[in-house]
């Protein structure tokens, strides 16, 4: 397999007083070097927990992880250090993961301490490197997180993420708590990286316009499933399932001349406490029949471009007539 | 005493500062505002901009001290509100002028139900039997989309949308001429923040309230609102109808923040951001505020301010180079 990096049917429950609660249920794809996947959904759909998954931060229930052709699936201690020197993450608050108690140079030289393969010198040297590459001052160097504006912060975060030369990120919502103007160079400083570094990102975000930008592929995901996934520009321009369609027509779009329809959902997300086995998008879907009931498989509609829905061919016409 | 104008709500020369041990931030610098009876004003940008306490000190509802409001008039009906005594004051919070809160999580109390917490509201305006409040408490909830016998649940038993909702409804419940809504959908997710939106929308056309819709959201302001006003640094750097804004941009700010945003039918590689940060509220730099980070500045612009010019009727920008200075 020529893929970086390999998900088989991942899944990962978490046991709740009222039941299992499905956050990722089943996942799979792959990823291949220097590639972006977008992963996007709402609020507890499980798209921060694939990411964590992914890295061993969480345990998975169940499923096989490959990376660079071999199984991680469950490494043991020396492994998982081992992986962190090629699998990072950044987290979406850059408020709340630094160490308010650690200067930036000390937060950036932090995985390289542990690391251990370079004196101090080396470190001190690579530290003020990384800070030259997200863009952070030389004078900067002393200051605490507590001095610093979040866009900053995040470049700290990513600075750290780098640090080890990982091949692979999570980009855990790395820019939604940034404002637009600073959002902005966070993207084009990431993507400089990956044409760079040919760094594989697995960008998980709730802002659809950010991640069509950012993506090679994108992954929809409803209650730890995936609905949806295709090439970025034809999932936005052949948008095949009910539930990816509601969401792209729910963005607001900056343009008073562009007054899209928009198909409006009824009801919120459900529980993910032992559900069923139907389609789980199904109690807010305006297209549901009979055969929501059983279990939904993902269909390939068109060359990398697949769908979990029974019925996307009739709702076309549905949509048409 | 009052102004000219027809407007429902005139604000003046307003100046908010906040003092603390350190240093004074210039929130709001000199702002001048209004709103017609029943229109939609969109107030945008982007963090630190002084959006908020422009809203918070027309209710007088700014953290006072560090706060002080150190100049400026709002006109509401002829009076200032800032020369009202706190008990005339009171008798036009949550009455004329509401107020939406932009985090329903903690907007309402947790320890009592949401038909008590409207129904509070009501009875605080209005001489009215508890039977009645109960009815038009069940009146608004089923406005803003919930049943109304969810009347004796409490805030933890709705979602964040459906919060948001009792928040909106508790704000409606007396029928106020003006609304503020600051960032009323930020913390909802997408198909929720649709789902407000299209209510909000629906109200705006049964009830005569004009809305000031506080966000840094262009897409939410193109759908909602009449009027676009551009805040930064504490200053109204462009104003206008929603097409002179959304077309016609005119300020190097505004169009730094149409360009950075990522398009859906994009097809170039980078984006092009706003270089540099929003500059220091403590530290402000002299003339005008953007040009420090400002593609077109000239040496003129770090010298001194320039002063609002209306480039077509009813559209004023902040530039020397608007074509109106």
């Amino acid at each position: 397999m020529g893929a970086l990096l390999e998900v088989r049917d991942l899944k990962k429950y978490f046991k709740t007083n009222s039941g299992l609660l499905h956050a990722v249920d089943g996942i799979n794809f792959s990823l291949e070097t220097g590639k972006t996947l977008g992963v996007v959904g709402e609020s507890g759909c499980g798209k921060s927990t694939l990411g964590r998954t992914i890295l061993h931060l969480l345990e998975p229930t169940d499923g096989q992880i490959f990376f660079g052709g071999k199984d991680i699936s469950s490494p043991g201690k020396a492994e998982t250090r081992k992986l962190r020197e090629e699998m990072q993450i950044i987290f979406q608050d850059p408020y709340s993961s630094l160490d308010p108690r650690k200067s930036v140079s000390e937060a950036i030289m932090e995985p390289l301490k542990i690391q251990g393969s370079l004196s101090k010198d080396e470190m001190r040297e690579e530290t003020r490197m990384l800070m030259e590459t997200v863009g952070l001052a030389a004078r900067f160097e002393n200051t605490y997180p507590h001095e610093l504006d979040g866009g900053r912060r995040q470049r700290i975060g990513i600075a750290r993420a780098l640090s080890l030369k990982p091949k692979f990120i999570v980009c855990d919502e790395p820019v939604s708590a940034l404002d637009v103007s600073i959002q902005a160079q966070v993207i084009n400083l990431m993507l400089d990286l990956q044409e760079k570094r040919g760094i594989a990102y697995m960008f998980v975000t709730h802002d659809l316009s950010v991640v069509k930008y950012i993506s090679d592929d994108i992954m929809v995901m409803y209650l730890g499933q995936m609905v949806e996934k295709a090439p970025a520009d034809e999932l936005f321009r052949d948008t095949r399932h009910p539930y990816t369609r509601a969401l792209l027509s729910a963005i607001p779009v900056p343009d008073i001349h562009n007054k899209t329809k928009r198909i409006l959902l009824h009801g919120e997300i459900t529980s993910p406490i032992d559900p069923g086995p139907g389609c789980r998008f199904m109690a807010r879907c305006t297209h549901a029949a009979g055969g929501c009931h059983q279990m939904q498989t993902l269909e390939e509609c068109s060359p990398g471009h697949f769908v979990a829905c029974c019925r996307y061919k009739e709702i076309e016409k549905e949509d048409t007539a | 005493m009052n102004s000219t104008s027809t407007n429902l709500l005139e604000i003046k020369d307003l100046a908010v500062e906040y003092h603390t041990d350190e240093a004074v931030i210039y929130a709001v610098n000199h702002v001048d505002f209004s709103i017609n009876k029943g229109e939609t004003v969109g107030l945008v940008g982007e963090t630190g901009a002084g959006k908020t306490s422009i809203a918070r000190s027309i209710l007088r509802i700014l953290p006072m001290p560090p706060a002080k409001v150190v100049s400026g008039e709002i006109f509401y009906n002829g009076n200032d509100l800032l020369k009202l005594s706190e008990r005339e004051m009171r008798k036009i919070r949550g009455n004329k002028i509401a107020m939406i809160f932009q985090d329903p999580m903690t907007a309402l109390n947790p320890i009592e139900t949401v038909g008590f917490q409207i129904a509070e509201t009501i009875q605080q305006h209005n001489s009215i039997s508890h039977a009645e409040a109960h009815q038009r408490t069940c009146e608004m909830l089923e406005m803003v989309g919930i049943p109304g016998d969810r009347f004796k649940d409490f805030p933890h038993q709705f979602s964040g949308g459906m919060k948001q909702r009792v928040v909106i409804a508790m704000a409606l419940a007396c029928n106020p001429a003006l609304l503020l809504a600051d960032e009323p959908t930020t913390a909802l997710d997408v198909t929720i923040q649709a789902q407000v939106l299209e209510m909000m929308q629906s109200l705006k056309e049964k009830v005569e309230t004009a809305f000031v819709l506080i966000t840094h959201d262009l897409g939410v302001v193109a759908e909602f609102c009449d009027k676009v006003a551009v805040v930064y640094a504490g200053e109204i750097v462009e104003r206008g109808s929603a097409e002179d804004i959304f077309d016609r941009a005119n300020h190097p700010y505004t169009l730094g923040l149409f360009a950075s945003l990522p398009k859906l039918d994009a097809t170039e590689k980078r984006l092009s951001p706003i270089k540099g940060l929003m500059p220091d509220p403590t530290d402000l730099p002299d003339g005008c505020r953007f040009c420090d980070r400002c593609p077109n500045a000239k040496d003129e612009c770090s010298k001194s301010s320039p002063k609002e010019a209306e480039i077509a009727p009813g559209h004023t920008v902040k530039c020397f180079f608007s074509g109106g200075n």
